[in-house]
């Protein structure tokens, strides 16, 4: 045991898609130290604006402010969720990964992409935030055109990559080899969309057959298929936007004079929030119920509770997450009213809805199995479990006209809503999908230290809801979540957010120390050496087609 | 029930969330102690599936209902284009900078703030001397940004943008430009 070796860790026994999936969430786990890092300083400026590297310049304050999610959202949680996905397609439906170069394609772009985001950010100070508010990132008056076009390739290549990695599930899911070599398209697609589940249902009221007892794809695949569509739909709106902005940028870098009021502020706002809507409301809630399902499943090895309804829920959120964009635009008066109060207020209630349902599912699956031993993976589902619990009634109680009045645009929002969403729900799933795939992915390496792995999850968990909790009493009190404080406004809350913000910092590192003890440096830069064994499957014959077509 | 000005909802707001925090952070913790134990736990309510479902409906939407109801301002923003406001201002955004002169109003007046940005996208926002946020809306260049508002309050408040427009916009803040006058000694 050392830190050259690791434990039992053994990098050139690992298949092709063991090791893409690594590859990935190596590279996922750097990034997210890298937010982290990026949020604490942050959150340090707000104690002390004048402590380096800030030094009280509002201009790198907003260039890491603007890198902060990208490095967070597609550095490290897309690259985590798409490894974990691209690995457990092939696992849950016995069949091979369409392409795993493709896979080795998507984790080098959405690296590169970052990468480049960061680079545009910390070289040339380009800072008009994830937003990307029109007509500020072709605002060439306030940011370097270098750097814009820079940042906006970078976020195109992660993009790019994300195309890919949808393209990979797609096939997977279609390919017509082992389990599915007689299904047909149709059939694929009626499971895919959960609309099986609501013929079940139906027929169940009315006491008629199930329609379909065995359904082609198993809930977690579903979920994935599902999420998958606002996956595609949001890249294709980034992008959309990355082109606008770049034929602008490129227009005044060869001395064209072009105006930007050309494109409707608004308009295009609620284009963007279409789209980006669809990452917050549509991918992540569908991706971790799905996520939800399979550790809940995996944990008990029980069916899951009240399946049917699990799927057509699916199905709702199809319709919910596409018509949601609105709560975002609720403090623009230009915004129809009509717009505001449907989609705005009462679509996006049904998320309590949905996010209920998926919330009561997996508790109940776990209660029906009980009692079951409280391990790692149990310990941060329940965590993230937790924080959806937290962070979606907080979401529907902003996405209200007369509480969005005095609540946008507030470290409330960011604080109480997103961060807990992000770190306390969605990362301590990510936690317990890690561990639940860490013995499949690393041919049973053991753990270098359980009490560094539980040092982990309590810091996190207390740093995680401390932070979005004295973020969210600050903005209760008016602080806004784009401005840069300097006169120590706020000082009490920003102290302990701050604090808050280095325990999970402190957490990121003894989880890396522990990962890195555990696979040894050795291991590590194995996973990033070419596979001896190019199997794209998990736990079965590695050539499926090959036997369905001799049967 | 009314909630008058913004500081009696975010009061309340802030009790009811803390208190929902602790009862769910309760069950979770409970749920997570009872799962390891051997022996059935007994449950403390029993709640049927569909009374929990109409449970989650009946939040979301009387979440609404309960606002349109208790918070002035919900109704006056939607009908605002059919009032006829007691005083309009107009402010003006362009270059990071608030064009708008001093706003004199009497408690209870019914105010328009008609804002316009000739550039980017900024916010108009009003906040009390201890930082706190009165209101605010989003001014999109191009489009109508028109907030009605009645003041419930006396005092002097400050103008900042709400909405980040390049680090530049950093310092749209003015001081003590809005000033409500008409309450009694005690400020009612």
């Amino acid at each position: 045991m050392s830190l050259i070796k690791g434990t039992n860790f053994d990098a050139s026994t690992l298949t092709a898609l063991q090791k893409v999936t690594l590859r990935a969430v190596v590279m996922s786990f750097l990034f997210y130290g890298l937010a982290a890092l990026e949020g604490t300083l942050m959150r340090v400026a707000l104690v002390n604006p004048s402590i380096p590297p800030i030094e009280g310049h509002a201009s790198h304050f907003f260039s890491i402010m603007t890198v902060h999610p990208i490095i967070g959202i597609f550095g490290s949680t897309y690259q985590l969720v798409f490894a974990a996905f691209m690995f457990l397609i092939p696992y849950l439906t016995k069949k091979p990964l369409y392409s795993v170069g493709l896979a080795n394609f998507v984790w080098i772009m959405i690296t590169v992409g970052s990468a480049l985001a960061w680079i545009a950010a910390f070289v040339w100070s380009y800072a008009p935030l994830y937003t990307l508010y029109w007509p500020l990132p072709a605002d060439t008056e306030q940011f370097n055109v270098i750097g814009g076009i820079v940042f906006i390739v970078g976020v195109a290549l992660i993009m790019i990559g994300t195309l890919g990695f949808i393209y990979n599930i797609y096939a997977t899911i279609f390919a017509k080899v082992g389990v599915h070599a007689n299904k047909t398209t149709k059939e694929l697609l009626i499971s895919g969309f959960g609309i099986d589940g609501l013929l079940n249902l139906k027929n169940k009221l009315t006491g008629k057959p199930p329609y379909s007892k065995e359904p082609a794809l198993s809930l977690p695949v579903v979920a994935i298929f599902r999420g998958t569509v606002d996956t595609f739909l949001d890249a294709l709106v980034i992008l959309g936007a990355g082109i606008l902005v770049l034929v602008y940028l490129l227009a005044d870098a060869s001395g064209a004079s072009w105006d930007v009021h050309a494109i409707d502020a608004l308009l295009y706002k609620n284009f963007f929030w279409w789209g980006l809507d669809l990452v917050a409301d549509g991918l992540v809630l569908i991706y971790v119920a799905g996520s939800w399902y399979l550790l809940a499943t995996l944990i008990t090895g029980q069916k899951l509770f009240m399946e049917n309804v699990a799927r057509a829920a699916l199905l709702l959120e199809l319709f919910v997450s596409w018509m949601v964009w609105s709560h975002h635009l609720l403090a623009d008066q230009g915004q129809p009213e009509m717009m505001k109060l449907i989609s705005g207020e009462m679509v996006t209630m049904f998320e309590l809805l949905t996010q209920g349902l998926a919330l009561f599912i997996t508790l109940m699956t776990l209660w029906k199995a009980r009692p079951l031993k409280m391990t790692m993976e149990l310990k941060y589902l329940l965590a993230g479990l937790l924080g959806f619990g937290l962070a979606v009634p907080a979401a529907i109680i902003q996405a209200d006209m007369g509480m969005n009045r005095i609540l946008h645009n507030t470290q409330w929002i960011i604080g109480a809503h997103v961060h807990i969403a992000l770190l306390t729900g969605l990362y301590m799933t990510l936690y317990s999908v890690v561990y639940v795939l860490w013995p499949l992915l690393t041919n049973n390496t053991k753990v270098f230290s359980m009490k560094m792995a539980n040092m982990h999850f309590w810091l996190h968990l207390i740093g995680s809801l401390g932070m979005g909790a004295f973020m969210g009493m600050a903005g209760l009190d008016g602080m806004l979540r784009r401005h840069f404080y300097m006169d120590g406004e706020f000082q009490t809350f920003m102290i302990l957010a701050a604090i808050a913000a280095v325990m999970m910092l402190v957490a990121w590192l003894i989880f890396l120390i522990n990962i890195i003890m555990s696979v040894g440096l050795k291991g590590l830069i194995g996973i990033f050496l070419p596979a001896k064994d190019d199997t794209a499957t998990f736990g079965i014959d590695p050539q499926p087609s090959v036997v369905a077509q001799k049967k | 029930m009314t909630f008058e000005t913004s500081v009696e909802l975010l009061k309340f707001h802030n009790v009811a969330y803390t208190v929902y925090a602790m009862i769910i952070i309760s069950v979770i913790a409970w749920f997570a102690y009872n799962l390891t134990r051997t022996e059935k736990a007994k449950p403390i309510v029993r709640i049927p599936f569909y009374l929990y479902i109409g449970f989650l409906v009946a939040m979301g939407v009387g979440h609404h209902i309960f606002t349109y109801n208790t918070i002035p301002w919900v109704s006056e923003d939607i009908m605002r284009h059919n009032v006829t406001p007691d005083k309009t201002f107009k402010i003006n955004i362009a270059n990071h900078k608030f064009d708008m002169e001093k706003m004199e109003i009497k408690k209870g007046e019914k105010v328009l703030f008609d804002a316009h940005s000739s550039d980017l996208v900024y916010g108009f926002g009003l906040f009390r001397q201890d930082g706190s946020m009165i209101s605010q809306m989003q001014v999109n260049p191009g489009s109508k940004n028109d907030l009605l508002w009645t003041f419930n309050e006396c005092g002097e408040f400050d103008v900042r943008s709400t909405e980040y427009a390049g680090p530049a916009g950093n310092d749209m803040f003015v001081k003590k430009v809005v000033v409500v006058t008409g309450c009694d000694k005690k400020g009612v």
